[in-house]
């Protein structure tokens, strides 16, 4: 505490240095995924599902496929469309739910210690203790696959971060003055924790769903590509390059496109996540 | 340091409980077995008469108690295909996977853990831009995408190494590689950061302040504190190692235990995919007592069980 760091990490003035190239090319990609998602009906040349026998394995430049066609003569660009809506959907869903899940079970190990806190950290060692594939492998393929499913079960993905990080800083936050202080003025326990403790631990949560968020995608197209996730006629971007794998002699297009989406996202997102945690939360 | 041992050992149990009866209840209520495997075309006699045999039709709690008596004894039940044990099955297999994944840590090992520290010692030049890079596009690249990537230049294009099968060493080369270079990123990245963090603190400054040589002070004073962390993440990677299994094997047509998985997934085999659920949880609470026992060695203030606040 009372050791002075002579030799911080970070100059100030650097941290403050405008946004990198690269961040901002990252930001722009993300921002392009995402108007993909929400406009994919406008911007889908073809329908999804829509054969054309005559067009089969067109090479990508195609006048009518700039990224050529797949087995049946679908339009691969606008099966990738639809498929960034699906696994970002998905993501987003499901990075929702786990930090909704984790915050709240780390606060309320923090509020009601004990046995409570007990439980928690028994959950959290079990999903520590099995490799999240396997453990959605046995789940999906037992109860069969659906996007509801799909969603809750990559929820699963993570909450026991933001259960460990929230449960700590919970801690923290009521040995401080502030938290001691609104309860001495009589608040009620949730008004406590959402809006005088939240606040403070909110940067840090955003953090972790950045360092989270990508790794649902790479989850999410694993399994698709296994063939247990995204169901045809959905389709996903790991559900994609699965099926393109059947051709990747003859025609690699068809799996090098999504595979390259879902590098360029995962690489994005680490990317701008890295760069806001050094703004937000140097200590994470 | 007892107490240290038996709390761990005591949570590495109960997390195996807790694996047995999630598996045991997602397995067991999600369906029923009996349809599935024999199909809806087959008499009502023989289906009782197997829901008989495996006592299905007993209370949940009977199922879950004999199913904990069964699993005590070692006995992991049939494969509902051919009636062989399942444990039988998946240890025949276990070779199979053991030959890509021990190669594979051994080089995440060798080539993370020392790109990561040469990275940090080196921070700002032009070798650490490119081990951060490397590590960030290893980390990005799932090992469908790079396993599929190696094929098409290694197999299909150039033609020198073998796109599936495991009948040679040379097949194992791909598999190996996807297997290991997402691994490597992660340790570079993070022995890197370990490091970085070491050499900022007071005492190394100490050290090189009392005229201790550069060497002495990364060998001494800066490795051994670095390891803490590494030697964390390195338990994590066993699982990230077993769950890479499943994907490469499957590209690649490998007969292990990963495919085994997968096949057993899909038709439904509960006995073989509860075995191999309880066996991938056990190696990896063995490898996570490994690691917190190794954390107490390395660190003695962690040997104390209550926290000091």
């Amino acid at each position: 505490m009372a050791v002075t760091n002579l030799n911080p990490p970070l100059p100030a003035e650097r941290r403050k240095a405008r946004m990198p190239l690269t961040v901002q090319l990252s930001l722009f990609w993300l921002l392009a995924m995402v108007l993909c998602a929400l406009f994919v009906d406008v911007l889908r040349p073809y329908p999804i599902t829509q054969m054309n026998l005559g067009t089969r394995l067109a090479a990508p430049g195609t006048p009518s496929h700039w990224l050529g066609t797949d087995e049946l003569g679908r339009d691969v660009l606008s099966r990738l469309i639809q498929s960034v809506r699906s696994s970002l959907v998905i993501a987003f869903g499901a990075t929702l739910i786990s930090a909704f899940f984790g915050t709240l079970l780390g606060f309320m190990a923090a509020k009601f210690r004990g046995v409570v806190e007990h439980v928690v950290v028994m959950l959290a060692d079990f999903q520590a203790a099995l490799p999240f594939l396997i453990m959605s492998l046995a789940v999906l393929a037992f109860f069969g696959s659906s996007m509801l499913l799909l969603v809750c079960l990559m929820g699963f993905y993570g909450w026991e971060r933001y259960a460990r990080i929230t449960r700590g800083l919970a801690i923290s936050a009521s040995a401080q003055g502030y938290a001691a202080a609104v309860v001495q003025l009589g608040a009620k326990p949730a008004r406590v924790y959402l809006r005088h403790i939240l606040p403070n631990v909110a940067s840090t949560l955003i953090v972790s769903m950045t360092l989270t968020f990508p790794e649902i995608i790479l989850m999410e197209s694993s399994l698709s590509f296994l063939g247990l996730g995204v169901q045809p006629p959905d389709t996903s971007l790991g559900n994609m390059v699965g099926f393109g794998r059947e051709y990747l002699t003859t025609a690699p297009w068809i799996m090098l496109s999504p595979a390259v989406v879902i590098v360029l996202t995962t690489l994005a997102i680490s990317l701008a996540g890295d760069w806001l945690r050094d703004r937000l939360d140097p200590t994470l | 340091m007892i107490r240290f041992v038996t709390s761990r050992l005591f949570r590495a149990g109960l997390t195996v409980l807790s694996v047995m009866t999630f598996a045991f209840v997602v397995l067991r209520m999600s369906g029923d077995p009996a349809q599935v495997l024999l199909g809806p075309d087959v008499p009502q006699n023989v289906v009782q008469d197997f829901r008989d045999r495996w006592g299905l039709d007993d209370p949940i709690w009977q199922q879950y108690l004999s199913y904990l008596r069964a699993m005590l004894h070692g006995d992991f039940g049939l494969s509902m295909r051919d009636r062989s044990p399942a444990i039988d099955l998946v240890m025949q297999r276990i070779p199979a996977t053991l030959q890509l994944t021990i190669p594979a840590l051994i080089l995440q090992l060798a080539f993370g853990i020392p790109a990561g520290i040469y990275a940090a010692l080196k921070r700002g030049t032009l070798a650490d831009r490119g081990v951060i890079v490397t590590a960030i596009v290893g980390f990005t690249v799932p090992s469908f995408v790079l396993g599929l990537l190696l094929v098409l230049i290694f197999a299909v294009t150039l033609g020198i190494l073998p796109s599936g099968g495991a009948s040679s060493w040379q097949h194992a080369i791909l598999p190996v590689l996807t297997m290991s270079i997402g691994g490597i990123g992660v340790l570079a990245r993070f022995s890197r950061s370990a490091m970085i963090e070491v050499m900022g603190q007071p005492y190394i400054r100490t050290a090189s302040a009392k005229g201790v040589s550069w060497g002495d002070v990364v060998r001494n004073h800066a490795l051994p504190n670095a390891a803490v962390p590494i030697v964390t993440i390195v338990g994590f990677m066993v699982g990230s190692l077993i769950a890479g299994a499943i994907i490469v094997e499957t590209i690649f047509s490998w007969p292990g235990m990963g495919r085994l998985l997968i096949v057993s997934v899909t038709n439904r085999d509960l006995a073989v995919v509860q075995c191999i659920l309880l066996l991938v949880a056990a190696v990896m609470v063995v490898s996570n007592l490994t690691v917190d026992l190794l954390y107490g060695w390395l660190d003695p203030r962690l040997r104390q069980t209550a926290p000091a606040h």
